[in-house]
């Protein structure tokens, strides 16, 4: 990495990519090729979700009753129109999960992006600050992180609720649920940040700009940011899987997406009602997505990080 | 050690005054406690009576301190859906999220503790390795998912499970049990190991690192120059030495291990405080969930300062740099 940033003349970025020492240990792991095949193609599919599904599952007019719960193709009963089957909507299982996928994805990715920003933005401050900004700011952490997750979700979800009218809880339920997984998930940044901006903050080049009187949130923004960059991006990969998760588990337990625009979650949730009857391809396919999605996305974090780390090599 | 254990006791206080403050805000200020008492042909000046009766004219302060005080004594008032008390609902719940919870940890640290050791010894067996690839699935997969994927095969396919509910429950006191019926037992087996999966997978990878970590030492060394045999090495001496972060990890997930029970329970319909919380939640039962908030916060807090001061008793260490710490500070 270092000889990368010393050398003259950048030959381009591709070709700069393709030389460098990440890219050199990606491809020498072929589980890592792997998961990164299968995260970008349903990252596609979930971004191009009108032109890739075969059916528009929310399209009331093309829904016919008639072919509710289709079993999937391999099974007796099948329809080659409906390659995993249909719920009990006669919505194609497919599609669904294909416009699910998007909702998971939106919703994660929108989270990591706002526990980023909060964690990135209080973890410099705290850094560089320091004093009573610093204590502060680490004690609430400190008590955020002797609870789970989950719960402080859940919690910032039902308060938010609890807050708004009744009949508006359907449309903003995504924004809810962004902010209630963005809050809960800041503090690992915060404290990876503050830890390398105390740091960062000793060195010459933080002092140099100190002296020529250049404003702190100067320094903090064009100098120490770049600077910490690194292990956020990694903290932020590992995070994304684990907002997935979190939001199919709000979803899931009934908080979450509403049943009109459902995610993974709510798909495992609506389909776990017809699991008794028999109809386990509702449930079990959004489920395998599901899992196969986070595992996926948890091998590229877990590469990153050993990538990233010049301890490990 | 005075001045140690009373910081830390101030601490946890300072917590739980918190988290008794967003209850309280939730409480006071998340709807209007009123209108969810009444009717709705309640008349203004009824309104306004109760309201002076319930003391919500008085100041924040008074009615803060009184919220305290009320919480102290397990009183939380009525859930504005089951219009009981909320302190007989939880101790009603109580019972079945502990068994649950207890059984699940007891159940990681059982088998995680065997397959922990086992990798740490054998780095690079294909059992390890199986062992491994297991735990991150295990980690990818959601606590829902794990626990409909079992009741399909062992619930709808096998049926040799229940798939919801605690089966039969006998009354010892205020405390129910599912722990002596063969019913009840049943019925624990499938939510307690989706329950203990996740903690037997960290459980798992924890005791393997340490494993690693204690057999690079010297003292392990000298033990093996010594001629100990391979079991007096690996148990006596390197396993022993692991013990102490694990039990206080272990310790330290109860808490986790109760709050992630609400997704369990909600699974297989278990009559916990969880299935309890969530209901509540959908239906802004703020009671109810102030409640649970307020006793959750106090199992992490009670838990966390009982770990740290048994730490602090167990590890000499600890002691020593914490005075020195003390000294140059």
């Amino acid at each position: 990495m270092a000889e990368q940033l010393g050398r003259a003349a950048p030959p381009g970025i591709l070709a700069r990519l393709l030389e460098s020492d990440l890219f050199y240990s990606f491809t020498r792991s072929p589980v890592t090729v792997l998961a990164a095949l299968i995260t970008a193609v349903m990252m596609g599919a979930a971004a191009f979700a009108p032109w890739v599904a075969p059916h528009t599952p929310f399209d009331l007019a093309t829904l016919d009753l008639l072919d509710a719960f289709t079993p999937p193709v391999w099974v007796e009963g099948g329809d080659w129109r409906y390659l995993l089957g249909t719920d009990d909507q006669g919505r194609d299982v497919l599609s669904t999960i294909i416009y699910g996928a998007r909702v998971s994805l939106l919703v994660g990715f929108a989270a990591v992006f706002l526990a980023m920003f909060l964690g990135v933005t209080l973890g410099l401050l705290s850094g560089y600050l320091g004093g009573m900004v610093d204590s502060v700011i680490m004690r609430i952490a400190d008590v955020q992180l002797s609870f789970p997750t989950i719960l402080i979700a859940l919690l910032i979800d039902g308060v938010a609720r609890g807050l708004l009218p009744r009949d508006m809880h359907e449309e903003m339920a995504v924004y809810v649920l962004v902010f209630a997984i963005g809050i809960s998930g800041w503090v690992q940044y915060a404290r990876t940040v503050r830890g390398s901006t105390l740091v960062e903050k000793r060195k010459e080049y933080v002092q140099a700009a100190q002296v020529i009187g250049i404003r702190p949130w100067r320094i903090m923004l064009r100098h120490v940011l770049p600077n910490v960059m690194g292990p956020v991006l990694v903290i932020g990969t590992i995070h994304l899987a684990i907002a997935i998760i979190t939001e199919a588990t709000l979803s899931f337990l009934g908080v979450g997406v509403p049943a009109t625009q459902p995610s993974l979650g709510t798909l495992i949730r609506i389909g776990n009602d017809f699991l008794f009857s028999g109809e386990w391809w509702i449930t079990v396919f959004p489920g395998a997505a599901l899992a196969i999605l986070v595992l996926s996305v948890n091998l590229l974090g877990d590469w990153l990080r050993d990538a990233l780390n010049p301890k490990l090599r | 050690m005075i001045g140690f254990v009373v910081r830390r006791l101030l601490q946890s206080i300072l917590v739980m005054l918190a988290v008794a403050l967003i209850a309280f805000a939730l409480f006071r200020y998340v709807g209007d406690p009123i209108n969810n008492l009444v009717g709705q042909d309640t008349s203004a000046v009824e309104r306004e009576q109760l309201r002076r009766k319930l003391g919500l004219d008085d100041p924040f302060l008074v009615q803060f301190a009184r919220f305290v005080g009320n919480a102290v004594k397990g009183d939380f008032g009525i859930s504005y859906r089951h219009r009981r008390p909320v302190a007989e609902l939880i101790a009603e719940r109580m019972p079945a999220t502990l068994e649950l919870s207890v059984v699940a940890a007891l159940l990681a640290l059982v088998v995680g503790l065997p397959m922990g050791v086992y990798t740490g010894l054998h780095r690079d067996g294909f059992l390890s390795r199986s062992f491994m690839a297991l735990s991150l699935i295990g980690v990818s997969l959601p606590t829902f998912l794990i626990g409909i994927l079992l009741i399909l095969l062992f619930g709808v396919v096998l049926r040799w499970l229940p798939t919801f509910g605690r089966g039969e429950v006998v009354a010892i006191g205020w405390w129910t049990t599912g722990l002596l019926t063969v019913s009840g037992l049943k019925a624990l087996i499938m939510p307690a190991v989706t329950l203990a999966l996740f903690q037997m997978t960290l459980i798992m990878r924890l005791v393997r690192a340490e494993m690693l970590e204690v057999l690079r030492t010297d003292y392990i060394k000298f033990a093996r120059a010594r001629g100990l045999s391979n079991r007096a090495i690996h148990f006596g001496h390197a396993l022993k030495n692991t013990l102490v972060p694990v039990i206080t990890i272990t310790g330290l997930q109860l808490g986790s291990i109760i709050a992630f029970a609400i997704i369990t329970e909600s699974v297989f319909q278990w009559p916990g405080m969880g299935l309890l919380f969530i209901q509540a939640i959908n239906e802004v039962d703020i009671p109810v969930m102030a409640a649970y908030l307020v006793m959750i916060a106090l199992f992490f807090v009670v838990i966390n300062l009982a770990v740290d001061l048994l730490y602090y008793l167990v590890d000499p260490r600890l002691r020593v740099d914490r005075e020195r710490a003390a000294g140059h500070g």
